[in-house]
């Protein structure tokens, strides 16, 4: 059984112009010790879902869902009490900017303790052993010393490993991470996402990670979830979304990165024309047909998820049409 | 047919080939950074000494006429303040900016306005949210008093156009555009003035992918329209390789490495520079996180370590690395600098 089961979930926010559909059923699971990425452009939902994951949505927001089951718990009917015993203890988060997610008027000791205390899971040497052997293991040097430090002494990398230290601290089954080395330096960044692929092996810590950056998800995720205006477009095993993207957004994520070796250098990129569209009010038909080279009168329409080989999705008309045939030997089996 | 596929017909003439540097030296290049320095001081009081911090330390770079010149290193290195040196908004310590042979020194920031002007990271930020575009875009040139106000407001439509920009979003305000129209009012508004210069500080780094693709082919199709000289700060190394004739690292505020993109790309010579390439993730999958084999240790600007300033994170560090800094010196090919002891 997956560790998260996520079927048709939806979250509506009432703007001044009406209803905001930021996310608009979707569907996804997470398995234990699996690194599921959520890719996505700014606005398509990804954010909205991971805080819903999290019980932290803006009051006004309200969220719907066929189901949302945390291993046999479902987190629809969860009162905050039960909701705020799993947070922190059972799903942990990594927020993207370590600056702002970490109290600049606590101590690191203080912060990295406070989950561990508030869940009793021992007492405060225990805590405090914890944190050390934590901060240890990301790597931080003198890590006994750092306790005592306030957030602002400490480099972006640093308060990032801080702050995959501090949710790994209750060891959580689930640990939610979105866009947490966007605000890095790219060696930094290749530093840790190393680290927390060998640290979610290690413990056996199930990841959805959240990123807009397609490079990223290559290289860490097992499997891919994109997003696009509030829904899942397309979905599979990183390995097979790569070799046969099969939604044209997708496709046109994939084109528009210069590719060193492949584009020529100073030539025009391909871009993807227009914008996102709104999501207040009602969204009918495909929502990616006003920027899709292959948009037809049947994208009016909402386009079902269609299956793939390779247990791989795509909401497109014409998704199976467009994906390679499947040799035989693979369908027999 | 718009302005702006007017200028990407193919008609338009092709950028012109990398300058080989016996053709620079009869032309004075754009700009020349000539041992630029700025030191800050921190603390110290009344009649106590503050330490220096030196965020940019002896900088020299020639950027040729029409040439794209990157610029990377890790945020703190001291890329933004020399590009605040250059735009006139931080006085160097040390050294002189060279604008076609002309030293900027005394000049004013007017002056200086005319020739280099900026385009910024976050268009959320770098627009005032309370003045309509036509505003933001026309204020350079009401400043300098350039043409009647009819005048203006042709040239800031003529302007818009050219960046793709709806005549409409003359009258909006930045709210109402997205982060990628915003975006090209930053452009716009930087190109107003016909400057010779462009700083260019991480102008896609705030945009999502598909935005970003569009803004960068209008900063090549600009380059190339007006013969722009561009200085290209980023992180993103596929942006670099795709968009760079030239590209220099930075290292805790001097130049470790520069050359050419095929030398640079093709065969880093500094260690700095090789975890910097290793680093970057092509949407390869299967390859995993690579192991970029630098040490933790990070640099503290304000007490940079003897010898050579990388050797705490350079796994090839030997003792003479930890005594002697290693000068950007010339190596091989002509045009080529790094500063290391086994490059």
């Amino acid at each position: 059984m997956s560790l998260l089961e996520v079927k048709d979930l939806r979250v509506d926010l009432p703007v001044e112009a009406g209803m905001l559909h930021a996310v608009r059923g979707i569907d996804f699971s997470v398995d234990r010790g699996e690194m599921l990425c959520l890719v996505g452009e700014s606005g398509c939902g990804k954010s909205m879902t991971s805080l819903a994951l999290m019980g932290l949505l803006p009051r006004r927001a309200r969220l719907t869902a066929g189901r949302l089951d945390f291993d046999g718990t479902d987190l629809t009917a969860a009162s905050e009490r039960q909701r705020s015993h799993l947070r922190g203890r059972r799903i942990a988060m990594i927020f993207q900017e370590p600056m702002t997610a970490l109290n600049p008027a606590y101590t690191l000791g203080n912060q990295l303790c406070e989950a561990y205390l508030r869940h009793k899971l021992g007492n405060r040497r225990a805590a405090r052993a914890r944190a050390i052997h934590l901060l240890e293991r990301v790597g931080i040097s003198a890590a006994a010393e750092r306790l005592n430090q306030y957030p602002h002494q400490l480099s972006g990398g640093l308060r990032q490993r801080v702050m995959i230290a501090m949710a790994l601290m209750c060891e959580p089954d689930l640990i939610i991470a979105d866009e947490p080395t966007t605000a890095l330096d790219v060696t930094i960044q290749a530093q840790i996402l190393r680290l927390l692929r060998e640290l979610q092996q290690e413990f056996g810590t199930a990841v959805i990670f959240i990123t807009h950056d397609l490079g990223v998800v290559a290289r860490i995720a097992d499997r891919v979830a994109v997003m696009y205006a509030g829904e899942v477009i397309e979905a599979a095993p990183t390995a097979a979304l790569y070799a046969n993207p099969s939604h044209p957004y997708t496709r046109g994520l994939l084109s528009c990165i210069p590719a060193p070796g492949k584009t020529p250098p100073g030539s025009r990129l391909q871009a993807i024309p227009g914008v996102v569209p709104s999501l207040v009010g009602h969204v009918e038909g495909c929502a990616f047909r006003n920027r899709c080279p292959q948009a037809q009168m049947t994208c009016e329409q909402t386009p079902p998820m269609q299956a793939l080989p390779d247990d791989h999705r795509a909401r497109c008309h014409f998704a199976d049409r467009l994906a390679p045939a499947v040799p035989q030997a693979e369908m027999s089996s | 047919m718009s302005a702006l596929s007017r200028i990407v017909s193919p008609a338009a003439s092709p950028s012109p080939p990398s300058a080989p540097p016996e053709a620079t030296n009869r032309q004075p290049p754009a700009l020349e950074l000539c041992g630029l320095s700025k030191h800050f001081t921190l603390g110290g009081g009344l009649f106590k000494r503050g330490r220096t911090l030196g965020a940019v330390n002896e900088v020299s770079l020639r950027i040729p006429r029409g040439q794209v010149m990157g610029l990377v290193g890790e945020s703190g290195c001291g890329k933004s303040t020399l590009a605040k040196m250059l735009l006139g908004l931080t006085t160097p310590t040390d050294g002189d900016v060279l604008v076609d042979g002309k030293p900027l020194r005394g000049a004013d920031q007017k002056a200086l306005a005319r020739h280099i002007q900026p385009i910024f990271q976050d268009p959320y930020s770098s627009l005032n949210p309370r003045k309509r575009i036509e505003q933001i875009v026309g204020l350079p040139l009401a400043i300098h008093g350039l043409g009647s106000p009819r005048e203006r407001s042709t040239r800031v439509a003529d302007m818009l156009d050219l960046v793709g920009l709806p005549k409409r979003a003359a009258q909006q305000t930045p709210g109402q555009l997205s982060g990628g129209q915003r975006q090209r009012v930053a452009i716009a508004r930087a190109l107003i003035m016909r400057p010779g210069i462009v700083i260019c500080d991480e102008p896609t780094s705030a945009l999502d992918v598909s935005v970003q693709a569009q803004i960068l082919n209008l900063l090549l199709d600009l380059k190339r329209e007006f013969g722009l000289t561009y200085l290209f700060i980023s992180h993103d190394l596929a942006v670099v390789e795709h968009l760079v004739d030239r590209l220099a690292v930075m290292y805790l505020g001097r130049i470790v490495e520069e050359g050419t993109r095929e030398q640079i790309f093709g065969n880093p010579r500094h260690p700095y520079t090789q975890a910097l390439l290793a680093s970057a993730l092509t949407p390869e999958p299967g390859l995993g996180v690579p192991d970029i084999g630098l040490n933790d240790a990070m640099p503290d600007p304000s007490n940079p370590p003897p010898g050579c300033p990388f050797h705490p994170r350079c796994p090839k560090a030997e003792a003479t690395c930890l005594e002697t800094r290693p000068r950007l010196e010339d190596v091989g090919t002509p045009g080529s600098r790094v500063a290391c002891h086994f490059a």
